[in-house]
C-alpha cells in the first residue's frame, strides 16, 4: 500500500512537470529591454568582453557585496562553531 | 591521519597545477567565463588538496589559521575599498571609474566579437583578484576548521 501510494506520488508529480515543461518555450523570451541594453552598451561602458562579468561587478555590484558578505559570516559562523573544541584543550597552535 | 605516500606524492604535484589554474581564472574573470569566485574556490580546492592528504599536524605547520582568517578580510575590505574610492572622486558607489581611462586596465573594447585584451576592464579585474582572494582564503579555513575538529573528537 506504501509501495503503490508512493508510486502514485512520483507519477503524479513527474507528470506535473512534465506538462510545465512542455508548455515552455526557448530563444524568444517577451522582456529584452534590458538584456539589450546590457549587451549594446556593456562593452562600452564597462570595457569588458564578458557581459556576465560586467553585470556581476558594475551593474549589479551591490549584489556581489552582498554575496561576499553572505561567505564572510559563513566561515565566521563556522569558525565560531569550532572555536570551542579548539580552546577547550587549550591548544598553543591558535 | 596522515594518506598513504602515493596520495601525499600525487597532491604535491597537483598543487601547483591546481593553484596556477585558479589564478588564472581569476586574472581572466573579464574575458573567459569565470571569476573571482570560481577562480578562488579552483585555488581552494588546491588548499583543500594538501590538507587532506597530509595531518592535522602537518598542515597547521605549513599554513595557519590566522593567515588565512586574514587574507579573506583582505579580500572583502579591498572589495569594499575599490567600490568607496570611486565615491572618493566624486562618482557614485561601485562606478568603474578606471574603464576607458588609458591607465591601469583602462584599455577600451570595441563593440562586438574581438580577441580580447588584458588590460581592460576598468575596476572589474580589481574587484575579481578581491574576491578570489575572499574565497581562497575563506574555504581553505572552513575545511581547516573542520580538519581540527575531526582530529579533537578522534583523540577523546
Amino acid at each position: 500500500m506504501r509501495k503503490e501510494l508512493s508510486i502514485l506520488i512520483i507519477i503524479i508529480f513527474g507528470l506535473f512537470l512534465g506538462l510545465i515543461a512542455l508548455d515552455l518555450t526557448f530563444g524568444e523570451p517577451d522582456n529584452t529591454a534590458m538584456d539589450d541594453y546590457f549587451i549594446r552598451n556593456g562593452q562600452e561602458q564597462a570595457a569588458t568582453n564578458n557581459i556576465v562579468t560586467t553585470i556581476v561587478f558594475d551593474y549589479r555590484g551591490f549584489d556581489t557585496l552582498g554575496e561576499s558578505t553572505v561567505l564572510f559570516t559563513a566561515v565566521v559562523g563556522v569558525a565560531l562553531m569550532y572555536r570551542k573544541l579548539v580552546r577547550s584543550d587549550a591548544d598553543e597552535n591558535e | 591521519m596522515r594518506m598513504s605516500k602515493i596520495v601525499r606524492f600525487g597532491a604535491d604535484v597537483l598543487f601547483g597545477a591546481i593553484v596556477i589554474f585558479g589564478l588564472y581564472v581569476i586574472m581572466h574573470g573579464h574575458l573567459t567565463p569565470g571569476g573571482g569566485f570560481q577562480g578562488g574556490a579552483v585555488v581552494a580546492t588546491g588548499a583543500a588538496l594538501v590538507i587532506v592528504a597530509y595531518s592535522y599536524e602537518e598542515v597547521i605547520g605549513m599554513i595557519r589559521k590566522t593567515v588565512l582568517m586574514a587574507q579573506e578580510s583582505a579580500g572583502l575590505v579591498m572589495f569594499a575599498g575599490v567600490a568607496l574610492i570611486a565615491i572618493g572622486l566624486g562618482t557614485t558607489f561601485f562606478f568603474n571609474f578606471l574603464a576607458n581611462s588609458g591607465s591601469l586596465f583602462g584599455m577600451t573594447v570595441p563593440f562586438g566579437p574581438n580577441p580580447g585584451e588584458l588590460n581592460t576592464g576598468g575596476v572589474l579585474p580589481l574587484m575579481n583578484i578581491a574576491v578570489g582572494i575572499e574565497v581562497w582564503g575563506g574555504l581553505a579555513i572552513v575545511i581547516l576548521y573542520m580538519l581540527s575538529g575531526i582530529g579533537k573528537t578522534k583523540e577523546a
